[in-house]
């Protein structure tokens, strides 16, 4: 071959090895984003500011929840060099095997990498956190980073509160982006309902950083950057005063207590017995804390005036009193006559000695069985209506007006709605058109099968109280001092009862108070007006009921108290009441000492235990 | 015999401007790429940047010192310059100083050099000396011998210091027994196959198969277009295609997952974030983000933060890549190519033998320099320490590669005295 010619073919080898590495710049440079991606992520770090969660009050500007600084400890594994161990472990109070198992557990971790920082312990106590501050120096790769969780200043209410706890991969998932890995998110109460308030607006800071992930400065002085935006505060409608009180006095009973008032539908007390300290769920015990209250047999993590649903017993008189006249079958000069009970066929309804015949604000008063019996056969064999189906049907839409048998929207999580039967479910029981009034009497005083929530009973009370309507039950009053916008919350739900049809009614539920089962109530000066209940319970002992609002002027609450299997109304759950309004109307509640000191002594479930208290305090 | 200076009118300037580019725009890359707010002054020699000015200063007057030299002393003492490269050699590896694990360093008053540098252009002055000499065939197999004997030497003794990279590029002189007659195939099928095999892995098919079609076309343009020669293209353009194709499927089909693993690792297909992987991703990564236009000077985030290692010396280009993104990256090869054409067109009018031997000498050198550094730069080869020349950080490297080339352009600027000698 001529010596000429292999010049260019040298040459012609230069140049294919010149194309190939111009077509692979193309490649990397022109074609694939990917690159240019890489790079950012090398060089910007997305630093996260954590905004302040919002803080909650009670409805007198009493602080209930704050932010506390937690400190956990970060590594970053290339960066530790020449560390005395031993003097790490010592200053940390863990062992060596310890310290060996955290960096275990950290490599295996998702998305590991030797540059990256990662929490090697979490919320560090104050005492080490300051002993480890000393020592930063001593130990390279190591820092601390400062987070908030909740303090609860009082331990009560926890069942209102809620409590946050870190997100699982399934918020993760769901918040499209806004929760990371280890981020805080309300788990239940206030603090899930209100979490989009509460947490307020995560900043970004863009940070330039090496190859050895030292910060170089802000990314173009921080123009990308967003600042953090605090929480909003909270303010609830729950009287902490009167909330502490309820729990005092439903200590060693397992029950409900719920405080409405009437005209705004806020809720003033809400109580679950027996509860806990919202405490408990803060910092690093928060987990194995859980697991024990969750394996409590007395189940404190049951949130009970939401959720559990009772037979109500005689204060659902109350209600059929007003359907009664609304329906046209009942005027208050109405009487029946009770021999002992109401009698129909084989069908036998006991009722206590009392006088009788009495008309109905007598009836109230006295609660009589008989009585509201012959109402509610009038209601349901009404002749105005085609059939007994037809009856019940317009007798369930009355009692559905006043929030039974559903969800009435209260503004945290957990609200069941009871049951009120409709038709179709004695449909199914004994075959459509095959039951009549005698076959589902039991309804007439509360019992059979109706489960109403004490939430629905305080409901209740608040609609009488009102005169016919209610506004949806709710804890947030104001959202950084503007009132809750949610307008279910400033609605009136009318009943479909009339208004007229209330006076009598109310009448008999004073006379409860000032001269029928309700006595030992009354608070000198206050007209309450009440009605007691004594739920039976298939299952054991009856369940103590009792209702009332006062005072019966412009009434300033309404109330519902149930404790669980200990008998008659007027023995815990209207002493209870009467206490509680006073507290709230007075802002006293130790004028009857014999009465208070009776309700705090009185110890319901630990029969033979008189130390046992009922607020769990692990 | 009068001393002939060259005059200025017989100097290459073409080659000459080409050097001064690259020199400049390497020490601005190596600005770039050890910039610190703190640091701003290029003059500052307690930086890279200051130590490399001092370098280039060093350099060029080095190299204005060989245009003035007698062009026949590097005829007459390519042996011992040669002799003395290889003792020096030697002398690294009794006396050498250990950096970063290669002993290829030599202390002399401060400076810390690399013999090996050096030895490049010894050996080239040696072998074009050798088959230059009067009645040299290279077809003679004692020829063949002396030739491989006088190329291994430099090579295996700089494998002892522990430098692959700089021992491979001993290989390009394979250029120069090809030019001198050894058969081109050995060459021409090795390279090609290498180059593409490992393309083959990394690049979609289809580009290789266009590269393959382009490549043919450039021969069938060159070549004279006999029947015979336009039959030898086409069929080894085709070959290629289909070598090229069955690689892939080789290496998905015959080789164990963990074979394959390891190859991609290499390849920098899969990212090993811990061992030489990571210096090739990030290097990707850097170059990538340059886009079509670049980052601008100094505004290389990569380059700045020190995501690439070796970021000053053997991963120079990632700067070129990042900072003047496609289109200085595609100059910049392109200046080179010109460079290299330059050098291999000047060898070919030599009038000497030796000055053209020399000449395919220096031209195959910096290219093998070019073809590995960029190719490991845009993780295509493996990843090799081998400086880019006249771009790396490097005083030892620099000097060398000034002398390689200056050394040619002397010898070059004597063929007008060479023609004036004959006719006067």
């Amino acid at each position: 071959m001529d010596n000429q010619i292999k010049r260019y073919i040298l040459f012609g080898i230069f140049c294919a090895v010149a194309i190939i590495y111009i077509i692979r710049l193309a490649v990397l440079q022109l074609m694939d984003d990917t690159y240019l991606r890489s790079a950012q992520q090398n060089v910007l770090q997305e630093q996260t500011i954590y905004p302040a969660r919002g803080l909650v009050y009670d409805r007198n500007g009493e602080l209930l929840v704050y932010n506390d600084a937690i400190y956990d400890l970060i590594v970053i594994p290339e960066q530790v060099k020449n560390l005395d161990t031993s003097e790490f472990c010592r200053v940390l109070g863990i062992t060596k095997e310890g310290f060996l198992q955290r960096f275990e557990k950290i490599k295996r971790g998702v998305g590991y990498a030797p540059y990256r920082p990662s929490v090697f312990e979490k919320q560090l106590t104050i005492p080490t956190y300051a002993a480890f501050q000393e020592k930063l120096y001593d130990f390279q790769g190591f820092y601390v980073e400062v987070r908030t969780d909740r303090k609860y200043r009082h331990s009560n209410a926890a069942h209102i509160m809620g409590y946050i706890g870190e997100v699982t991969d399934r918020e993760i998932e769901k918040s499209e982006g806004y929760y990371r890995m280890g981020d805080f998110i309300g788990i239940s109460g206030v603090e899930r309902a209100y979490e989009e308030v509460l947490r307020g607006k995560k900043g970004v800071r863009y940070i330039l950083v090496d190859s050895k992930n030292r910060t170089q400065g802000r990314y173009k002085d921080g123009q990308f950057d967003t600042p953090a935006v605090a929480g909003q505060n909270i303010t609830l409608s729950i009287d902490q005063k009167l909330q502490a009180l309820g729990e005092q006095l439903m200590m060693n009973k397992v029950g409900s207590i719920v405080a409405i008032e009437p005209g705004s539908g806020e809720l003033l007390a809400l109580v679950s017995s027996p509860t806990y300290d919202p405490n408990l769920f803060i910092g690093r015990e928060r987990g194995n804390n859980y697991m024990r209250l969750l394996k409590d047999p007395s189940k404190p993590l049951f949130n009970r005036p939401l959720a559990a649903p009772y037979p109500p017993g005689s204060i659902f008189k109350v209600i059929m009193a007003l359907v009664g006249q609304q329906e046209k079958v009942l005027y208050p000069s109405t009487s029946y006559g009770c021999a002992g009970g109401y009698h129909m066929g084989g069908l036998t309804v006991g009722c206590h000695p009392h006088p009788a015949p009495l008309p109905l604000r007598g009836a109230v008063a006295v609660s009589c069985n008989a009585y509201f019996c012959n109402v509610y056969r009038t209601v349901i064999d009404n002749n105005a209506y085609p059939n007994a189906e037809a009856a019940y049907k317009k007798w369930y839409d009355h009692i559905s007006s006043f929030g039974i048998g559903k969800k009435l929207g209260v503004d945290i999580f957990g609200e069941g709605k009871g049951f009120l039967p409709p038709s179709t479910y004695y449909d199914k029981v004994y075959g459509r058109y095959r039951w009549k009034a005698s076959t589902t009497i039991s309804l007439a005083i509360g019992q059979g099968e109706l489960g109403i929530t004490p939430l629905q009973m305080a409901n209740a009370t608040a609609i009488v109280a009102n005169k016919g309507y209610y506004v949806t039950p709710h804890i947030v009053k104001t959202i950084n001092g503007k009132p809750n916008p949610n307008p279910e919350y400033q609605n009136k739900h009318h009943t479909t009862v009339d208004t007229a049809y209330f006076d009598v009614v109310i009448d008999g539920m004073q006379d409860v108070i000032e001269r029928g089962t309700g006595r030992i109530a009354a608070i000198p000066g206050i007209v309450i007006c009440g009605k007691t209940g004594t739920a039976q319970n298939p299952h054991g002992k009856d369940h103590s009921v009792f209702f009332a609002f006062a005072p019966r002027d412009n009434p300033k609450i309404a109330i519902a108290v149930l404790v669980e299997n200990s008998g008659f109304g007027a023995t815990w759950a209207a002493p209870i009441a009467s206490l509680m309004i006073e507290q709230y109307l007075t802002g006293k509640h130790d004028t009857r000492t014999y009465l208070l000191d009776r309700m705090l002594k009185a110890n319901l479930i630990h029969k033979n235990d008189s130390t046992a208290t009922q607020t769990v305090q692990y | 015999m009068t001393q002939q200076q060259p005059k200025p009118s017989s100097i290459d300037w073409l080659t000459l401007v080409i050097y001064f580019v690259f020199v400049t725009a390497g020490l601005l890359c190596i600005y770039a790429s050890v910039y610190k707010e703190t640091h701003p002054d290029i003059f500052d020699t307690s930086q890279n940047y200051g130590r490399q000015l001092v370098w280039i200063g060093i350099s060029v007057f080095i190299g204005l010192l060989i245009l003035l030299v007698d062009e026949k002393f590097f005829y007459a003492f390519a042996y011992p310059i040669y002799g003395l490269t290889i003792i020096m050699l030697i002398a690294v590896l009794a006396l050498g100083t250990t950096v970063k694990g290669s002993s290829s360093w030599i202390e002399i008053g401060g400076f810390r050099m690399q013999p090996a540098e050096f030895a490049k252009f010894g050996t080239a002055l040696a072998i074009a000396k050798f088959l230059s000499g009067y009645n040299v065939k290279f077809t003679d197999k004692k020829i063949q011998y002396v030739s491989a004997f006088l190329i291994l030497l430099p090579m295996a003794i700089i494998l002892m210091q522990n430098e692959t990279g700089s021992a491979l590029v001993f290989a390009s002189l394979i250029f120069v027994l090809y030019r001198e007659g050894l058969p081109g195939y050995f060459l021409f099928i090795g390279f090609m196959v290498a180059v593409f095999g490992v393309l083959a892995l990394l690049v979609p098919n289809i580009y290789l198969v266009i590269a393959i079609a382009i490549l043919a076309g450039m021969f069938m343009i060159m070549i004279r277009r006999n029947r015979q020669n336009v039959l030898i293209v086409i069929g080894a353009g085709l070959l290629m295609m289909v070598f090229v194709s069955s690689v892939d499927y080789a290496f998905e089909n015959i080789l164990q997952p963990h074979q394959r693993s390891r190859i991609n690792v290499l390849l920098g297909k899969e990212v090993d974030l811990k061992g030489a992987g990571y210096n090739v991703q990030q290097s990707k990564i850097a170059i990538g983000s340059g886009g079509l236009m670049g980052k601008g000077f100094l505004e290389g985030t990569q380059n700045k933060f020190r995501f690439v290692p070796e970021q000053s010396t053997d991963f120079i280009f990632c700067t070129i890549g990042e900072e003047y993104g496609f289109i200085g990256s595609v100059t910049f090869i392109i200046l080179y190519m010109l460079l290299l054409w330059r050098i291999l067109y000047l060898a070919e009018r030599q009038r000497y033998k030796f000055n053209r031997i020399y000449g395919y000498a220096v031209a195959g050198i910096l290219f093998f320099h070019f073809a590995i550094n960029i190719g490991m730069t845009l993780g295509l080869l493996p990843v090799i320490g081998i400086p880019l020349p006249f771009f790396s950080y490097g005083g030892s490297a620099l000097l060398s590669f000034t002398i390689l080339l200056f050394i040619f352009i002397r010898l070059d600027s004597n063929r007008l005295n060479e023609l004036r000698g004959a006719f006067e």
